[in-house]
């Protein structure tokens, strides 16, 4: 056990390294000078200078690395050109509104998901089966701005049910009206994923010798689907959705900008219209910690929950 | 001369038609899918014989007209025709999405082909950049490289075609494993072949078909991703038509002119639903046993 964690700590220290550089290329392989893309073409040589100055640009390409990635590591990841804030602060800010998004549509489209891409495994190749897979390639095509959209006009438009925008007051009603529309947008589209991913898993496990076992023995074919397939199934399931997380967090950033609702997607966008390269920088190293922290969690869990992972 | 110089490469190619015209009936919705997907090309090239109206020629008296004879999807707020702008929009979809799968595909096959050939520390160090390069949001990735190298279509390309590579990498590796150990490679081992001449001669065709049907799906992802992008404002320059750039100018006025997303959206979704269900299919009829798997 001590050795797999090791080797999958080593594994994440690098990868960390490794996609710290990658930002680290990236953000210096924009055309031309950065100063003088930030302060545009009318910016006196004093401007840029002072700026090349003020943002490290004059000192040798190593010490420049060298104090990005311990700035990284310790915890500071850059301040906005434009409002001059810490970036984590700028992020802490509106994280709860992405967090709270994620979540609610993660569930939606669990509680939609699962219970669909069971019954389409265990009908399969019958009318609820192709209802259901003809139903989640149509959620998987949508892309979720387009979803959005359509939800936007519908329910907020021609219907006015729903606020155009989501401001969000303190009282409770205001708050539901305001994640409805996001978070069904958001939610079908997870559960469509989920659906494809459940279905499969499960038409793999219903195969297998021990529930063909355990139907023989006279166990309830309900009792078996639940009990047996699906405990077995949800191992892979899993996994996927946290793979799924990546595309999720690129989804609620559409989701955001259309329903104008505050959150990670308004920053990161509003640091591109602004050319705030300092920003985006600092999210892309906030996005990769995640990302390598989730990864190397989802894989000791893993792991403790099924010992062949760690003889791979 | 041997049996096997009479015409052996007519006997291949029915070989192939015949196998490709079996994985289409196996699942008949691929047919609908290709259908759909073909007749969105054939609008694409012939665009200016299909819609004659200049996609680009504004008319201010004649802006934010709902669909008429003249202009069967209306006209935009600076007095364009949709549908013009739809046609013309289609190409560049289509060249962004081909060009990005494509250069996904033969970098993400190499890359997984190698791993999976050489195997060790290689392969675990290969696979486990992939596996990172996955598990960031694809969307944030292709809009950064976007952001920093400038919107351009080539730069546009090159994003997409990054964020796609780790699925082609893992598609190609899997098989490359299973298929080192066959007889038919320690055949060529013994005949003295070259490392590359085994893989790129022998191993490559057998695992070609599964890499294809995953690039009907990608192409549909690339598409996707770049109306996202071109929707975020990071596309080719305007007035360049593109659907997620229509769909963006159009959402201003989406209180009183709903067509003008509406037109675009609709375009988007009947592409890679179409694209989708041909994939799909096909991957049904090479590989029954992974039905459905996403």
């Amino acid at each position: 056990m001590t050795a797999f964690l090791i080797r999958r700590l080593g594994f994440a220290v690098v990868t960390l390294f490794a996609v710290l550089t990658l930002v680290f290329v990236l953000v210096r392989i924009v055309p031309g000078d950065p100063a003088q893309v930030i302060l545009g073409d009318q910016a006196s040589q004093e401007a840029i200078m002072a700026l090349r100055e003020k943002l490290g640009l004059n000192r040798p390409i190593h010490a420049q690395y060298l104090t990005f990635i311990s700035g990284a590591l310790v915890g500071d990841w850059g301040t906005s050109m434009v409002t001059g804030r810490p970036v984590i602060q700028e992020v802490l800010n509106v994280l709860p509104w992405t967090i709270e998004l994620t979540l609610i549509s993660l569930v939606i489209g669990i509680v939609i998901g699962v219970p669909l891409g069971i019954a389409a495994a265990v009908k399969r190749n019958r009318f609820t089966d192709y209802a259901a897979r003809i139903a989640s390639l149509l959620g998987l095509s949508f892309p979720p701005f387009v979803s959005a959209l359509l939800l936007l006009l519908g329910f907020a438009i021609l219907l006015p049910w729903f606020p155009v925008i989501s401001a969000r007051s303190g009282s409770a009603t205001a708050w539901f009206q305001s994640i409805t529309l996001p978070a069904i947008n958001l939610g079908l589209i997870t559960a469509a994923y989920i659906t494809r991913v459940t279905r499969s898993a499960m038409l793999e496990v219903l195969q297998e010798d021990y529930v063909r076992t355990a139907r023989a023995k006279g166990v309830p074919i309900n009792a078996v689907i639940i009990r047996h397939a699906l405990r077995n199934a949800l191992i892979p399931v899993i996994t996927i959705v946290g793979l799924y997380l990546g595309i999720l967090i690129g989804n609620s950033v559409l989701t955001e900008i259309v329903f104008s609702r505050p959150g990670l997607g308004k920053l990161i966008v509003g640091a591109l219209n602004q050319r705030d390269y300092t920003m985006l920088q600092g999210m892309m190293v906030i996005y990769t910690l995640v990302v390598v922290v989730v990864n190397l969690a989802t894989d000791i869990a893993y792991g403790v929950a099924d010992p062949r992972v760690k003889l791979k | 001369m041997s049996m096997t110089d009479i015409a052996p490469a007519p006997s291949r190619l029915r070989y192939i038609w015949n196998a490709t015209l079996r994985a289409f009936n196996t699942n008949k919705t691929s047919w609908v899918g290709l259908v759909i997907f073909v007749i969105v090309v054939f609008l694409a090239i012939f665009a200016p014989i299909v819609t004659p109206l200049d996609p680009l020629e504004q008319n201010i008296l004649q802006k934010l007209k709902p669909p008429s004879a003249e202009y069967i999807m209306g006209t935009d707020g600076f007095g364009r025709d949709i549908a013009s702008r739809l046609t013309h929009g289609a190409r560049i979809s289509l060249i962004i999405g081909l060009a990005s799968t494509v250069l996904a595909m033969v970098i993400g096959s190499a890359i997984g082909m190698l791993a999976g050939w050489k195997g060790g520390r290689t392969d675990i160090l290969i696979m486990q950049a992939m596996d990172v390069l996955l598990a960031f949001p694809s969307l944030i990735l292709g809009l950064i490289i976007v952001a920093m190298l400038g919107p351009s279509m080539m730069n546009i390309i090159i994003a997409i075609a990054m964020t796609s590579i780790p699925p082609f990498a893992r598609i190609a590796r899997a098989p490359t494993i299973a298929m080192k150990e066959r007889e038919f490679v320690d055949a060529c081992r013994a005949l003295g072949f070259s490392d590359m001449r085994i893989v790129a001669g022998h191993i490559l065709p057998n695992i070609l078909p599964e890499i294809l049907v995953m690039g009907s799906l990608w192409l549909a992802n690339a598409i996707r991703t770049e109306a996202s992008l071109a929707f975020i404002g990071l596309s080719v320059k305007p007035p360049t038509p593109t659907w997620g750039g229509m769909i963006r100018e159009g959402f201003e006025n989406i209180l009183d002119s709903a067509w003008l997303v509406i037109a675009p959206s609709a375009a988007i979704l009947i592409v890679i639903f179409a694209l989708n269900l041909l994939g799909d299919g096909l991957r049904d009829a090479i590989d029954p046993k992974l039905k459905g798997e996403s």
